[in-house]
This record gives C-alpha cells, sequence and structure tokens, in this order.
C-alpha cells in the first residue's frame, strides 16, 4: 500500500465530479463502520454460507492434469457459487452496506459479461432495494441470457449506445447517473477500479475467495500452492484470490489480460502490454489510450474482459513484480474453453477460460509435483450461445 | 505593479467593480472543426462575452450529458487534440481580447505533460483552467504549476459539497469558483435544489468569485441565476444553437448575454 490514502503506490486516488466527492466519503465512512462491525460481518458471512453457498470447493482437476503431463491443477470453483461468478461476494456486500448502513433506496451498477448485473440485481432483490443496471448494447447481444435474468431479477437494463457500447461505456452511464441521483442511490461498482475507496472495498469483499483457496490447499497438500492463475479484466476474481497469498513469497501469480486478436493487431484489452500510464474513470493506472490521452476501443471475445483500464492495486503489483501479467487470445481461450468442458466436465466463463489458456501453456513445462490454482471466476453458461455463433463462422475452432 | 497572467481574475474583479455579472459561454473546440472554432470565437466576443470556456474534446466525458459528448464525438472526428488546441490558440490570441478558460479531462493533460501543458497554456494566453474530474485532494502539481505559469485554476463546488469541502475547494480556487447549479450532468434540466439559496449564498460569503453553470438554457433561466451568482456559464445551450441553428446562433447569444 502507498503512503497516501487511496493509493497502491503511486496509482488509485479519486479523479471524479465533486458532485460524487460528498458519496465517496460516505462510502468511505460506511465502508470502515462495516469493517468493525460484528452485526454487518456476521450477516454478511451467514449470507456468503446460506445464500452463496461458500466455501466454493477446491477442487483438483485429475484428467486435465494428466493430459497436460506437469503441475497439479486446482480450480477454485467461483463458478459454483450462487449466480454462477465471483461477482456476487462484492455485490452482496455492497448491497447491504447500501441498505444497511447507507440507507439507500436504489442501487445501479454496470455489467460486461452481465454476470455483476445478475450479481447486484440479485443483492437487490434480496435486500428489497431498486436496481438499474447499465450495459453496452455490444454487450447486450452477445450475453443476452444474462440480460433475460436481471430483468426477471427484478431490474431494469438500461442499454448503453455510446462510444465502444461496452463496459467503460457503461460506466461512464453509471456514473453519470450516480452524479444525477446520488443522495438516494448507491453505486455499486464491479471490480478493484474506480475512485477510492471502491479498490478497497470491491478487494475486502472478494478476499474471501483466497482466505479460502489457502485454508483449502494446506488441508489437501498440506503445503502451498507454487502457482496462482487468474484472469484479470477490471481485476476483482485475481485480487480476491492472490490477496490471500501476497505474503507467501514462495507463491508465484500470474494475472491474465486479454489477448484478443493479438497485441500487434491493436484489438485486444491487455493494458500491461499495451498500454500506459493514464487518469480513467476514477483513479490513476495504466490504461489503453493513445498520445493525446484519449482512451482506445478494446476487444476480447470475453465480454468481461473487453475494458480500457485495470485496478490501481494490479498496475501497483505489476511495478513492483509480485505478479507477473500475460495475456491469452481470444483462439487460446476459446480452445481452454472447449478443453476444460471436454475434460472436467466444467464448461468455464469464456472470461476464467483465459485462466485456463495460461495454465495450459505453463504447467507441461512444470514439475509433477508443483501445484497450481486456478481461479475458475464463472460458469460459462452464458457464453455457450456466443461460442456456437462464432464457430459457425469459424470452423477451425471445432474440435477434432 | 500588476503580475503577468492571470487574465480571468483580472477580468472578474474588474466585471465586479462595475457592478456587472459576467456572461460565460462554452463551446467545444473542434466543433465541427477548428476554422469553425475561430468564427465562433469571434462570434461570441461580439456577443458580449467576458469569459470564454473552451472544451478539450475526450472519448469519454463523464461530467457531460449527450449534447456535449456529440460536440466531442465531433470534435475528436475531426482529429482535434489538445496540442491541435494549443498550437492553434498561439496563433489565434492576437485576434482575440476575452480570456479563454480551457475545459479539460484530466487524461489528456496528464499524457501531455502536467507542467508543459501549464507552460504551452502560457504561450497560448490561456487565461484559466478547469478540470471537471480533478478534485481538490488531487490537485497539488496542478496547482502548483497553474501558479507558476499564471494561469487561474478553477475548481467545481456542487450541491452535493460540505461546508468543509466548499471551504477547501474555495481556499483552492483562483479567478472564481465553478458553481455547479444542480446534481447532474451538463445539459440536464434546472431543477434547483430547495437549499440552493442558502447554499450558494453560503459559498459567496466565503469572498471569491463564484460563476454558475449547469442546466441553463434560456434567457429566463440565465436571468433569474444571474442574481445569485457573479456570472453565469452556458453550455450545452450554445453548443446546440451553433450545431443546430447556426444562423440564429448570434441572436440567441446577444439575448443570454442581455438577460445576465
Amino acid at each position: 500500500m502507498g503512503s497516501k490514502r487511496g493509493y497502491f503506490g503511486e496509482y488509485g486516488g479519486r479523479f471524479v465530479p465533486e458532485t460524487l466527492m460528498p458519496a465517496l466519503e460516505e462510502l468511505e465512512r460506511a465502508f470502515l463502520k462495516a469493517k468493525n462491525d460484528r452485526n454487518f460481518i456476521a450477516e454478511f458471512e451467514s449470507l456468503l454460507k446460506e445464500y452463496v453457498g461458500r466455501p466454493t470447493p477446491l477442487y483438483f482437476a485429475k484428467r486435465f492434469t494428466e493430459y497436460l503431463g506437469g503441475a497439479k491443477i486446482y480450480l477454485k470453483r467461483e463458478d459454483l457459487a450462487h449466480t454462477g461468478a465471483h461477482k456476487i461476494n462484492n455485490a452482496l456486500g455492497q448491497a447491504l452496506l447500501a441498505k444497511k448502513l447507507m440507507k439507500k433506496e436504489r442501487i445501479i451498477a454496470e455489467t460486461g459479461a452481465g454476470q455483476h448485473g445478475v450479481a447486484t440485481a440479485t443483492g437487490a432483490a434480496l435486500t428489497g432495494l431498486k436496481c438499474d443496471i447499465y450495459m453496452g448494447t455490444e454487450d447486450i447481444r452477445r450475453q443476452n441470457l444474462n440480460v433475460f435474468r436481471m430483468n426477471l431479477l427484478g431490474a431494469r437494463v438500461l442499454p448503453v449506445d455510446t462510444g465502444s457500447k461496452t463496459l467503460k461505456d457503461a460506466i461512464n452511464e453509471a456514473l453519470r447517473d450516480w452524479t444525477t441521483n446520488v443522495r438516494t442511490t448507491h453505486y455499486v461498482l464491479g471490480t478493484v477500479f474506480g475512485p477510492h475507496p471502491y479498490p478497497m472495498l470491491v478487494r475486502f469483499f472478494q478476499s474471501i475467495i483466497g482466505r479460502e483457496a489457502r485454508k483449502q490447499i494446506l488441508k489437501k497438500e498440506g503445503r502451498l500452492p507454487s502457482l496462482l492463475i487468474a484472469c484479470v479484466g477490471g481485476g476483482s476474481n485475481s485480487i480476491g484470490l492472490f490477496s490471500g497469498f501476497l505474503r507467501d513469497k514462495e507463491v508465484k501469480m500470474i494475472g491474465v489480460e486479454a489477448g484478443g486478436k493479438g497485441i500487434e493487431s491493436g484489438l485486444h484489452a491487455a493494458r500491461f502490454a499495451g498500454g500506459a500510464k493514464g487518469i480513467f474513470q476514477g483513479c490513476l493506472s495504466y490504461v489503453l489510450e493513445d498520445e493525446d490521452g484519449n482512451i482506445l476501443q478494446t476487444h476480447s471475445v470475453s465480454a468481461g474482459l473487453d475494458y480500457a483500464s485495470v485496478g490501481p492495486e494490479h498496475a501497483y503489483l505489476k511495478d513492483t513484480g509480485r505478479v507477473q501479467y500475460t495475456y491469452a487470445t481470444d483462439d487460446e481461450a476459446l480452445k481452454a474453453f472447449e478443453l476444460l468442458s471436454n475434460f472436467e466436465g466444467i464448461i468455464p466463463a469464456l472470461e476464467s477460460a483465459h485462466a485456463v489458456a495460461e495454465a495450459i501453456k505453463i504447467a507441461p513445462k512444470m514439475s509433477k509435483d508443483a501445484i497450481i490454482i486456478i481461479n475458475l471466476s464463472g460458469r460459462g453458461d452464458k457464453d455457450v450461445q456466443e461460442v456456437a455463433r462464432i464457430k459457425g463462422e469459424d470452423s477451425s475452432l471445432r474440435s477434432e | 505593479m500588476t503580475k503577468k497572467g492571470f487574465t480571468v481574475r483580472k477580468k472578474l474583479e474588474q466585471i465586479k467593480k462595475n457592478g456587472r455579472k459576467a456572461f460565460i459561454p462554452y463551446i467545444m473546440a473542434g466543433d465541427p472543426n477548428l476554422e469553425e472554432t475561430a468564427k465562433r470565437l469571434k462570434i461570441l466576443e461580439q456577443s458580449g462575452a467576458d469569459i470564454i470556456e473552451l472544451g478539450v474534446p475526450f472519448t469519454d466525458p463523464l461530467a457531460d450529458g449527450p449534447t456535449i459528448q456529440r460536440a466531442a464525438e465531433r470534435a475528436l472526428n475531426s482529429g482535434t487534440t489538445l496540442r491541435k488546441i494549443l498550437k492553434f490558440l498561439v496563433d489565434f490570441k492576437d485576434k482575440i481580447n476575452v480570456p479563454i478558460v480551457l475545459m479539460t479531462y484530466l487524461n489528456p493533460v496528464f499524457c501531455y505533460g502536467i507542467e508543459r501543458f501549464f507552460r504551452d497554456a502560457q504561450k497560448a494566453n490561456i487565461g484559466g483552467v478547469i478540470f471537471p474530474d480533478l478534485t481538490v485532494e488531487e490537485a497539488q502539481p496542478y496547482r502548483y504549476f497553474a501558479k507558476k505559469y499564471g494561469i487561474d485554476i478553477i475548481f467545481l463546488i456542487a450541491p452535493t459539497s460540505t461546508p468543509e469541502r466548499v471551504k477547501k475547494i474555495i481556499r483552492a480556487s483562483t479567478g472564481f469558483v465553478y458553481y455547479v447549479s444542480i446534481t447532474g450532468i451538463t445539459g440536464a434540466s434546472l431543477k434547483l435544489d430547495k437549499t440552493f439559496e442558502k447554499h450558494i449564498n453560503f459559498v459567496k460569503s466565503l469572498g471569491k468569485p463564484v460563476c454558475l453553470g449547469f442546466g441553463v438554457s434560456n434567457t429566463e433561466e440565465a436571468g433569474y441565476v444571474s442574481k445569485y451568482a457573479d456570472g453565469v456559464i452556458v453550455g450545452s445551450a450554445i453548443v446546440k444553437a451553433f450545431h443546430e441553428n447556426p444562423d440564429k446562433a448570434y441572436g440567441f447569444i446577444t439575448s443570454l448575454r442581455e438577460a445576465i
């Protein structure tokens, strides 16, 4: 952590219109209070257990391990959490915070893949809050199932047709809504991004992933893993897992960004491979931007990774070398999507398939007693239709 | 001896002394191109603008409503960048007698280089800067270089700003403070809070000139809010007038001037 409040090294901060500053200060106060409020924590933990179904299993992927012929591969099964992804941990925490400590009547959120939108709509239904979700029209097209789920849960899905029509534009619109309705509304930001205190707040609610995984691997193997792998969009599932092991120097960590159609093509969302420092949507971090400071369009087959910036803590972890960052292309992720489905009967979200793709590359080179934990951040039901569409277009992706 | 630069504060002091109110129109630089911006700046000067707020286009203008978002898109489509705007103003500075305040999101400035930006802004005779996404907490380097290069730095106060925040913002602002009339984005309708009068009077009681903007779209509204402020900023309505009805823009802008 940096010495300045809300900073990770030189990254983070609060770069927002003044209208939102009192709300961010209120949120920070509520968060600090909640952290030390036994009743709040007890209620949150009880919901994680009874409602979300935690702890999620740490599953040894035997056939996948044998196929790759190297390190032992464990999957942290966030895909088995209620609503099908890790997003519920944070959405539920923030919905409780909005309802109990800040007495708001409405929550809003942005969503890319739709998982955070579904999780927020779920949190709203559970706590009895009104809920609106902003979603880019391109994402609405490719994640239609989740749009239907959000509606079913009583939320309105508001289409965003500006810019690239994806996650970043949904965040802009959510911030505009929040600026307008700040007195009655809490903005449930879905990742470890944006102005302070969001990166810390979301990390807090997601850190359960790493705490569980650490306990589970010690129980199963009696030792720590050699390597953690997680995909990085904004970066909440990866921070959730990594945070449990940051002090264990022997545990290596890899964050996998969306390589899209390759870095040279310019059609990707690999901020560490192709970005530079910038100030965007509330904080200072790595950003895909042109030399004039305008934000570039991104591309990924996975809507949840299709974003121009990355959480400030990741920028810090990259600079310090604690975490290594790499990327997987669309094609690699699609192959991983099929392989894991075939070998384990587990269909991963396209986002998580990026982490699986990295394991496919690296596990065969590691010794057989090495241990890898992949964060399987979400399940792939939402992606089946889109993958079928892509496969129809490109027969080379058909499995042999 | 008067200090060089800081033309915004000097202008407002003079207006206040004369018992007038400042009229501050806004346009987006490069909408639809910089040649047209040159013409529009002259029109604004002729219609009696005291200060002109000039927007820098940005791909993700999160404090702006649809009118200014689309103006930014048109400007970006014509290749307008912060660099080109600064160059344009260096050439244009002798053709205009009204102080220009640049309104830009932070990232273009951050990527340009903070000191380099203020140095080049001075060369372009820019009187002041407004960064809608810069909070006082993060402002230290920006304030430092603004002062060094004789440029006023204007912060925004919102209806939600607490008294403690108002005081901090007033201390940091030079030239004037920008009072955001509504909780909302630019171009939204002007729905003033019940506590508006009390809040803005508190802001004014702290001594700095206060100019009000956001949501002021016609002469009635401009006239009404001018009673509470030292100046009125009109943005979206003017951007819209130039874009949709360029022949009538001069008349509309003059009528705003007269209403204030």
